[in-house]
């Protein structure tokens, strides 16, 4: 057997300086759509702290949904469309929409009848996660036998552009809606948790809900929107991640994202709307940065060991706060 | 639906295309001279077709079995495969009314683990007489023992390791070039054609990209400047595409599949990289030029099979099955099923008997010549290389 | 009578054998599992679509493996969702110590590797275990989650352990049936699954015997309330990297004999995605239950099998299987035993004397919040404690 002649690891710290700002606003873009999936888990979590495995597959629903409003709009897999821009942005918005309804309804439609039956029989906390589990599996599985194995046709509406430069790094159109959009969504979230009346009623449920239905709380109504919020948020971040990866409509595509956009959420503090934005955007600038050292092949080790070491020295986390108290 | 262009799947049909196939090797040889027969070659007339002569007999509940996934890991590569056979059985029980071939599908779901217990079951299946399969180099090593103690023909479709031939196994047979053949020929066009001194060599991390970017990056040698990884599943290529802007190279050699292929090579262009970009078969599937949308144009791809642009029936009717185009391996699998086919309608009533029909088989397929060595290989393997224009893979030249 | 009442009876009855009365009653279990393969039922049969005894033997492995994860979960309440990492340590060792592919060069027998592979397991358990297990709760779950994603990626790209490539002709254990026929073959397997019921009976016992020590009470009471435990003079630390290193130990044993089976190990199937089917074994049959976990086991590995016929749609059903299970089972199929202390049968004995009418073990449904992984009061909160599941 001949020796291969590469090394297994390589360690290029040129490379990580050369690259250090490209990686960085590519990591950042990217980052955020972890953050918006991130979002969902963190919610979630906070309410009834359940690691609700199956969010991936309302996050591939979601692409889904948005690529199939394209499809319905008349766009042609493989095709460059040629409209003018406004059209663009309005069909994108479109798709968005559609894309958050998909994925919110399958959210609060995988509450009622997975977790509520369970809540009521009082299940142990593994139930739910075997539960969510079994969930997963039946999503992917539905997806898979409905649009088959393969990836969709690419659609891509709007290709990248670079607009400006930071430091030789080009920054695109793309990158920059996305960046924004992603922020102003989190900010509608976190105000929303932190300023609205339903909100007050999340942060009670996620402090005490005992105490939080005596006071008044209708707690099965605060899980459905939390569910809600959660799953809209997973729509935007399939439209975003279309946008950016057009081949990215496929039944198991969902799995690896969720996983990273879980250890997002964990390494900020789990619970903790900020801390979701925050790890997601560490992880993914983390991750271009360590394949630029070590080589591509070793891209997902440096997530899950910076997991493991931001851990060990904040045992909870970035922000390691939880939801209830994470105050405005 | 099937127009039964093969007259006679006979000796002298058979001797004829053996000669013109060898002029036409001839022709192309090691020599790249730029010579005449660079082109598309039309279809092979006298390619044997599943339906063979319409007078197979073999006794009734023959069968043979597709081993390999179906909806386990990497499952499109799989349907791909497994339609074709489906499509060459059914082609073939219509054709043959006193032959009436029962196909056994067995999911070994891609990994080694899970294939034993299916492969186990076709195994101890009496009426099984050979196999399609096994797409994947790690499933077959492990199952590749015992399938060899049973005497069971198995051709692969797609599993291109050469280490799998050095088994000793007696019943392994590779329906395509293996990375050895497709490798260094590879790097010849890329040195000599594109005249690249600085190549970029990225692989995934399936046996089969890992294999073939080691002997394109042997053949090679110093021009091999840059090496990147990519993994499976991966859909955002920012860093590879970092690493690839530093090294500046004059050609970029991808060793994977088409699923990943597609966006690196968009985002590839995106980020205003215009270097050549080179693939291999993995990649050479029309899902690639379209997943890619516009940004495949000029992409160049290599494949130890020949041009499919005269196989239209074998496109039409699987578009018309299984309403997609077929893809990767589809045609090798289609293939394969045609020469189990053949050695059960040509009476061949047992394990031994296909295996010995296998073994001493020649005769012209949709993708190529099967002829094949002691060890299992083929003993011609043509590599073309193709290139995509517009949307369309159309032929450049044989390499 | 509901079907809780008939299961806590029938727990009832079976709390009040002696030792001797309970193996009296199990070995005819054991023998007919080992005839199992041999009669091969009908409409129980996975064949023709897959080897009914290789079904079985993967049941068994997989059985193997819960035991091992249900120390960690469900007897020291820590949630693991990394245990893949110790199967395939344990896979790995066994191919490095006898594959012609490594590097190692050497060709020991699989029965001299077995205790190494084992060994080399129980040593990266503690690894493992001494900087993670300070933390508490998911946090523990998502560290090991990565930590066999880690262990799968190494494999991946460190070129001696040869990636996708893998290794092959794997040392088996050496015996032959009286013709000379090999009895540890890759495709006749009723060697291999007869060892695998053996080493699982072995291990039970041993399981039963460490539950019943002084280290199995301090998981309990790390399980129950690690605060308490930690105050009433348990070293829950310590206890808690014994549960890993055992639960560890056991996870190499069964990728050893996984190793053995195929003859064949690459970086295919460790993924997170097993790690997570092993979690639902334990959880399904009931975590904390041994007799449970094997249960589980044996569903979780022979449901997709039986439907391989139809492999469109075997995960579907594997997915719908989990969601109605535990609708209907949230406590998993057989619940947790609360009595695994020491001296328990005499107490329960002197409590409750032979009626068999009410339940002590925790399956009644004024106590069911009993079965409960990390509390013991029932409440309303969805079971969802806030205090996380190794608290």
């Amino acid at each position: 057997m001949a020796a291969s002649t590469e090394p297994w690891i390589n360690f290029d710290v040129g490379l990580l300086i050369d690259r250090f700002w490209a990686n960085t606003v590519n990591g950042l873009a990217y980052g955020s759509i972890y953050a918006l999936v991130a979002l969902g888990y963190t919610l979630v979590y906070g309410v009834l702290q359940l690691i609700n495995f199956a969010h991936s597959e309302i996050f591939i629903l979601g692409v889904f949904g948005v690529y199939l409003t394209f499809l319905a709009l008349g766009f042609e897999p493989g095709a460059i469309p040629d409209l003018p821009l406004g059209f663009i942005i309005v069909d994108l918005v479109l798709a968005g929409l559609v894309g958050m309804a998909v994925s919110g309804f399958a959210a609060v439609l995988l509450e009622r009848t997975a977790y509520r039956p369970l809540r009521r029989r009082n299940a142990p906390r593994l139930a739910f996660l075997i539960t969510a589990i079994g969930a997963s599996f039946v999503l992917q599985q539905v997806i898979r036998i409905w649009r088959g194995s393969n990836p969709e046709g690419t659609i891509r509406l709007l290709p990248p552009s670079p607009v400006f430069t930071i430091f030789g790094a080009p920054v695109t159109n793309l990158q920059i809606i996305i960046f924004l959009a992603s922020l102003a969504m989190f900010f509608v979230a976190d105000t929303f948790v932190n300023r609205s009346r339903l909100g007050r009623g999340i942060r009670a449920v996620a402090q005490d809900p005992n105490t939080a239905t005596l006071m008044g709380v209708n707690r099965e109504r605060v899980i459905t929107i939390t569910f809600l919020v959660g799953g809209v948020l997973a729509g935007v971040a399939g439209l975003f991640y279309l946008m950016t990866i057009p081949q990215g409509a496929v039944y198991n595509g969902g799995f690896l994202l969720g996983i990273k956009a879980f250890t997002a959420a964990v390494l900020g503090g789990i619970g903790n709307l900020r801390g979701a934005l925050l790890g997601g955007l560490i992880l993914g600038v983390a991750e271009n940065y360590g394949q630029s050292l070590f080589g591509g092949d070793w891209r997902d080790i440096v997530a899950f060991v910076l997991l493991v070491v931001v851990l060990m020295f904040r045992p909870t986390g970035i922000l390691g706060e939880s939801l209830a108290r994470s105050r405005a | 639906m099937i127009r039964r262009r093969l007259a006679a799947a006979g000796a002298l049909v058979a001797a004829v295309a053996l000669v013109l196939s060898g002029c036409a090797n001839q022709g192309g040889g090691q020599q790249q001279g730029g010579g005449p027969q660079a082109g598309a070659p039309s279809q092979p007339t006298d390619a044997v077709l599943p339906a063979g002569d319409g007078q197979g007999r073999c006794a009734p509940g023959t069968s043979i079995a597709y081993t390999g996934t179906i909806a386990g890991q990497n499952a499109a590569l799989g349907i791909a495969i497994v339609n074709a056979v489906q499509l060459a059985v059914d082609q073939h029980n219509a054709a043959n009314p006193n032959c009436q071939v029962t196909l056994v599908r067995a999911d070994t779901g891609g990994t080694p683990d899970t294939a034993v217990g299916p492969v186990t079951a076709v195994i101890n299946n009496p009426q099984v007489l050979g196999i399609v399969g096994l797409p994947f180099s790690g499933e077959s090593r492990a199952v590749g023992p015992a399938l060899n103690a049973a005497g069971l023909v198995n051709i692969t479709p797609s599993a291109t390791n050469p280490a799998l031939s050095t088994n000793g196994w007696t019943n392994f047979f590779r329906g395509l070039g293996n990375d050895a053949v497709q490798g260094p020929a590879i790097a010849r066009y890329i040195q000599q054609r594109l005249n690249a001194q600085n190549v970029c060599v990225i692989k995934d991390d399936s046996d089969y990209g890992i294999g073939l970017a080691q002997q394109v990056t042997q053949a090679l040698g110093p021009a091999a400047t840059c090496q990147a990884d990519v993994r499976t599943n991966q859909r955002e290529f920012s860093a590879v595409i970092g690493q690839v802007q530093q090294a500046n190279p004059q050609a970029i050699f991808y060793s994977g599949y088409y699923q990943e292929a597609s966006p690196l090579v968009q985002q590839l262009r995106d980020a205003g990289v215009q270097t050549p970009f080179i693939g291999p078969d993995g990649v050479k599937d029309e899902q690639f030029v379209v997943n890619a949308a516009g940004a495949a144009d000029g992409a160049l791809l290599s494949c130890p099979c020949v041009p499919q642009e005269g196989f239209t029936d074998f496109t039409n009717a699987y578009r018309q099955a299984f309403g997609v185009p077929p893809q990767t391996y589809s045609a090798e699998g289609y293939d394969a099923t045609t020469i189990l086919l053949q050695g059960i309608d040509r009476g061949a009533a047992d394990r031994a008997a296909l295996l010995n029909f296998v073994r001493s088989y020649n005769g012209q397929g949709l993708t190529k010549r099967f002829q094949w060595s002691p060890t299992g290989e083929l003993t011609q393997t043509p590599v073309y290389m193709y290139r995509v224009q517009g949307n369309q893979i159309v032929t450049d030249s044989q390499i | 009578m509901t079907m809780r009442e008939r299961m806590a009876q029938v727990s009832t009855f079976w709390n009040a054998r002696s030792r001797f009365q309970q193996w009296g009653l199990l070995i005819p279990v054991v023998v007919f599992l080992l005839w199992l393969p041999v009669l091969n039922p009908p409409i129980i049969t996975t064949e023709p679509a897959t080897d009914f005894p290789i079904a079985l033997f993967n049941a068994a492995v997989l059985a193997l493996i819960a035991i091992g994860l249900n120390v960690v979960i469900g007897q020291a309440g820590l949630l693991d969702l990394g245990y893949v990492g110790f199967f395939a340590i344990g896979a790995y060792t066994t191919a490095l110590l006898s594959s012609p592919d490594s590097l190692l060069g050497v060709r020991y027998p699989w029965l001299v590797i077995v205790p190494i592979a084992m060994l080399v397991t129980m040593i990266s358990g503690v690894i493992l275990g001494t900087p993670t297990l300070r933390l508490r709760g998911d946090y523990l779950a998502i560290v090991t989650l990565g930590f066999g994603e880690i262990v799968r990626l190494l494999a991946d790209n460190i070129d001696p352990l040869r990636g996708n490539r893998g290794f092959q002709n794997i040392a088996r254990p050496e015996a032959s049936y009286p013709d000379g026929s090999p009895v540890f073959t890759q495709t006749d397997v009723l060697g291999f699954y007869w060892l695998a019921v053996c080493l699982i009976v072995i291990v039970l016992m041993l399981m039963g015997n460490l539950e019943r020590s002084r280290v199995g009470r301090a998981w309990i009471a790390v399980r129950e309330d690690e605060d308490a435990a930690e105050l009433t003079g348990v070293p829950t630390y310590r206890f808690k990297i014994w549960a890993f290193a055992i639960g560890a130990a056991v996870g190499g044993l069964s990728g050893s004999l996984f190793a053995a089976q195929v003859g064949y190990v690459n970086n295919q199937r460790f993924d997170v995605a097993t790690s997570i089917l092993y979690l639902a074994a334990v959880v399904l049959g009931g975590a904390g239950n041994k007799v449970g976990v094997i249960v589980g086991a044996f569903l979780v590995s022979y449901i997709p099998d039986r439907f391989q016929f139809e492999p469109q749609y075997r995960f579907l059903v594997f997915g719908v299987a989990l969601m109605v299970l535990m609708a209907f089972r949230p406590q998993g199929l057989l619940g947790m035993r609360q009595h695994l202390l020491a001296y328990g049968r005499e107490a329960y004995q002197k409590l409750f004397g032979v009626r068999t009418g009410v339940a002590p073990s925790g399956m009644t449904p004024s106590t069911r919040a009993e079965g409960d992984l990390p509390e013991t009061t029932p409440d309303d909160h969805a079971g969802t404690s806030p205090r996380g599941g190794g608290e």
